[in-house]
């Protein structure tokens, strides 16, 4: 766990985990930092890299990868290296939005539940499992037919698609905060706390929120991922964002399929490998993690090394220890 | 280090048959390298008890764990550890599990979670011996019904078949031990055996293991920090500080004259019933001039019961009232109803039957919003300093909740405030920038009680505020409490497993003994000449630090303790 004396920049969730990662851990860490950099930036240089806009055509259809079209053209006329680029943008923005809406409400539902229990929090709990029971994809298909009405701007695909996705995260949230209150409130700060006479609202705010919320970071970068897959998945059925309002990988991938046959093969590794690399990303940063904040699944230096920073008392060098070993017998 | 020698103190000449020679343990941790054990020897020969004593982080437990081989990935020792001249740092692993039950076996500290629940008793001892050699079914369980009669487990054929569920306690630690003996070892681990258990029960683990030691000629390696239970078993004694050796002597050597300042140190820390008692003198109850701040009548308190079980009632018909200033301390096992009474008084669990009254407030039905008010009246001391904090705030936040919650201050008032409670308890003003995880378990539990203290509250309540320190740390808070109670003149409710420090501490007591009260009175009285049966039991089984003296109190009370 991150020690409170270590300045603000070391105890950041991220940060934190690369400097008590070791060995193979540390690799899969920095493998999932390093994929999901490269995602996040081309997103934010979108506009830059790309070289087309997303919606622009061209009348050379299924041309082979060149000089102009780097990654060829799709069947539609479409740059196939330029749509891809966008695409983060668009995955992004879904994230962003499905995830923090899903948290706010996860959080506050999972809160207000599992601390003040009662009626409130078992009809919470029978809604919230029912909406598990739902095959996510398809209550994901409902919601975005229910709020796009098959009319999709960019911003209107971006919302119904992560609308479409809060609807599932928010039971994921709900519960895991929920759980969390349940074991807190019966921790004696709490009912230190209570003993005191504070209010329910103000032990729920100042004592359970932050001791409640420390595995967040974490199920947001699992989230990220499945996000991402939605997204994909809402796209290739063609319940996604038309083409011309952004865009997204799950429509081109749709559309490559016939291409496919065709030996056209450019047209589908793209966007596919895109997919693919984002989720396998944020998957390696998020379970890293996870085996990070568990002591016990965390791989550590053996002892006797040398520490890779510096101690405020230094060990004692391997060399030295075999002295004092020498003098004590 | 030459004066901790490998030689073995062995009168008999005998080979020990458990030798460790300059033995170190260094763990590697998020912080860089601990060492935990730094260059540790001794020996123990055949038949005997050696007792390794030392307080929390001083390596005792890792010293035994070696022993067994049962270091973590995380360790790497150095030096030797003989058990019958096979190294058990250096051998193979299956070597290791040849020596592990055949020549050395481990009785841990919780037997509930030693054992596992969805297999018999019988089975688990038996466990062992399959592990060491083909024995037949039929052979394996004459074995464990033999083993469970040598720890006194009574009608071992029927209940060699029992579910670790159908034993009590003590039973269940019985039958760890019984576990350990399946293969007759030379020597026996027991880390803490008895800490988790009652104290009455604590008395029939230590006569079994004696017996074992008499009746086989079981070598044991008792590891503790109760010097009572060190008095009352050991025959030689190791006291570790911060993984090192300090002193090794005899039992009675050890407690009659102390080479070490440490060893001096922690003997006198040592809480020894009938010396030091704060009701000394006292011929009738202190305080019965003033106000009755709680006064409970034929009080009830029941948990609901499952679906078709009957509640649980754990505390029945139970009166008594406590006056301003004084110390009213309640003992009894656990179980007895102790903590649920205390909870009771500060609104944490409900009553449900009898009488309640507390500052006037009747507290059967009681409403969290009309009681509030009431709160800044009383203090509450958790047991737990580490966990009674919330590890997100400073200690100076935790200390001013209090006083945000129920005064209206300025923040520089607030803060001159915390440091004067801070100071009042010992603790540096700067501490209050601290986060509870950078104090150590003496220092959590002052500013437990600073927090306790922070609106000059009528009555605390505290929960065996020091079981879970040390016990030199426990000394110290126990003096702190004494005088700041004596100050303030607060009243105070003092609930504890520990007759010793109840006495200590409290004016009256009271003892409990499943839910009901059985004895009350001045408590140097009703320690020095208890009246009710329990209570005398409940006397007779809290091993006094002094070898000589345990001994005859033992052989004093043989028919009371052991029927």
């Amino acid at each position: 766990m991150a020690r409170k004396d270590q300045p603000l920049i070391r105890r950041l969730p991220v940060i934190s985990h690369l400097n008590k990662s070791v060995g193979l851990q540390r690799g899969m860490l920095v493998a999932g930092i390093v994929i999901t950099a490269l995602f996040l930036i081309t997103a934010l240089f979108a506009p830059l890299i790309a070289p087309y806009g997303y919606s622009q055509r061209f009348p050379v259809s299924q041309e082979p990868p060149s000089g102009a079209h780097i990654w060829g053209t799709t069947a539609g006329g479409y740059d196939v290296f330029s749509r891809t680029i966008w695409g983060a943008q668009t995955a992004v923005y879904v994230i962003v939005v499905a995830v923090l809406l899903s948290i706010f409400i996860g959080v506050a539902l999972g809160l207000v539940s599992g601390y003040l229990g009662g009626w409130l929090d078992r009809i919470l709990v029978v809604v919230a499992d029912a909406i598990y029971a739902f095959p996510t994809l398809l209550l994901a298909i409902v919601m975005s037919i229910a709020i796009s009405r098959g009319q999709s701007s960019m911003w209107g695909g971006i919302f119904s698609a992560a609308i479409s996705i809060t609807v599932v995260f928010i039971p994921q949230y709900f519960r895991v905060i929920r759980a969390e209150t349940i074991r807190l409130k019966a921790e004696p700060f709490v009912e230190s706390a209570m003993v005191v006479g504070a209010s329910s609202v103000r032990i729920m705010a100042r004592h359970i929120y932050k001791n409640a919320t420390r595995t967040l970071p974490l199920i947001f970068t699992l989230n990220a991922s499945e996000a991402i897959l939605t997204l994909a998945a809402l796209g290739f059925l063609g319940f996604g964002i038309e083409p011309s309002s952004a865009a997204e990988w799950g429509y081109d991938l749709n559309h490559a399929q016939t291409d496919a046959t065709a030996g056209i093969w450019w047209t589908g590794v793209f966007p596919g490998a895109a997919i693919v690399l984002t989720v396998l990303g944020l998957t390696l940063l998020g379970e890293s993690m996870n085996d990070l904040n568990d002591p016990r699944l965390r791989g550590r230096r053996r002892a006797g090394k040398a520490p890779r920073t510096a101690p405020t008392a230094p060990a004692p060098l391997p060399a030295d220890a075999a002295l004092t070993k020498e003098v004590a017998s | 280090m030459s004066r901790h020698a490998a030689a073995p103190a062995d009168p008999t000449g005998e080979r020990p048959v458990l030798s460790i020679e300059h033995l170190k343990v260094t763990f590697a941790t998020d912080t860089g390298d601990v060492k935990a054990v730094d260059d540790v020897s001794f020996a123990v020969a055949p038949g005997e008890i050696l007792a390794i004593v030392g307080e929390s982080g001083s390596g005792k437990t890792v010293t035994a764990k070696t022993i067994l081989g049962l270091l973590p990935e995380t360790a790497i020792s150095s030096g030797a550890v003989l058990i019958s001249g096979n190294n058990v740092i250096s051998v193979t692993p299956a070597h290791l599990r040849q020596i592990r039950g055949l020549e050395v076996a481990m009785v841990f500290q919780e037997p509930s979670t030693a054992l596992n629940p969805v297999f018999t008793v019988g089975w688990q001892i038996a466990e062992g011996l399959r592990a060491h050699g083909n024995v037949s079914k039929k052979e394996a369980r004459t074995r464990a019904i033999e083993a469970l009669g040598k720890v006194g487990i009574p009608e071992p054929e029927k209940r060699v078949d029992y579910y670790p569920h159908q034993f009590s306690g003590g039973q269940k630690q019985r039958v760890v031990i019984a576990a350990a003996l399946a293969l007759n070892p030379g020597l026996i681990v027991a880390d803490e055996p008895t800490t988790a258990l009652d104290v009455t029960v604590q008395a029939e683990i230590l006569e079994l293991l004696r017996e074992l030691r008499d009746v086989y000629g079981t070598s044991i390696v008792l590891i503790t920090h109760n010097m009572g239970v060190v008095a009352d078993l050991a025959d030689r004694v190791v006291v570790m500080y911060q993984g090192d050796v300090v002193e090794e002597a005899t039992s009675e050597v050890l407690f009659d004259s102390p080479q070490e300042a440490y060893t001096r140190k922690l003997l006198a820390a040592v809480p020894h019933l009938g010396r030091n008692s704060a009701s000394e003198g006292f011929t009738e109850r202190a305080h019965q001039d003033t106000d009755v701040l709680v006064r409970a009548e034929h009080l009830v308190i029941e948990y609901p019961g499952r679906l078709g079980t009957p509640a649980f009632r754990a505390v029945d018909d139970v009166s008594f009232t406590i006056s301003a200033g004084e110390v009213f301390g309640l003992v009894g096992e656990s179980g007895s109803g102790k903590t649920t009474i205390g909870r009771a008084i500060a609104g944490l669990n409900k009553t449900t039957g009898g009488s309640l009254k507390v500052l006037g407030y009747e507290m059967l039905n009681f409403k969290e919003r009309s009681f509030r008010p009431l709160r800044k009246d009383i203090g509450f001391v958790f047991q737990d300093p580490a966990a009674s904090f919330n590890p997100q705030l400073t200690i100076g936040e935790c200390v001013a909740e209090p006083i945000l919650i129920h005064e209206d201050r300025t923040a520089a008032e607030v803060t001159k405030r915390v440091e004067e409670l801070l100071e009042a308890v010992q603790l540096p003003r700067s501490y209050a920038d601290r986060y509870p995880h950078e104090l150590s378990g003496g220092q959590r539990q002052r500013a437990s009680l600073a927090r306790g203290l922070a609106l000059n509250p009528k009555l605390l309540i505290a929960d065996e505020p020091t079981s879970a320190l040390d016990v030199s740390v426990q000394a110290k808070v126990l003096e702190l409490f004494k005088e700041i109670q004596a100050e303030f003149g607060f009243a105070a409710l003092f609930i504890s497993h520990d007759l010793a420090v109840v006495d200590m501490l409290s004016h009256w007591v009271g003892v409990l003994f499943k839910g009901k009260l059985v004895e009350e009175g001045i408590s140097s009285v009703v320690m020095g000449s208890p009246q009710h049966d329990y209570t005398k039991r409940l006397i007779a089984s809290l091993p006094v630090p002094d070898p000589r003296e345990q001994a005859l109190r033992r052989e004093a009370n043989r028919a009371l303790l052991f029927g």
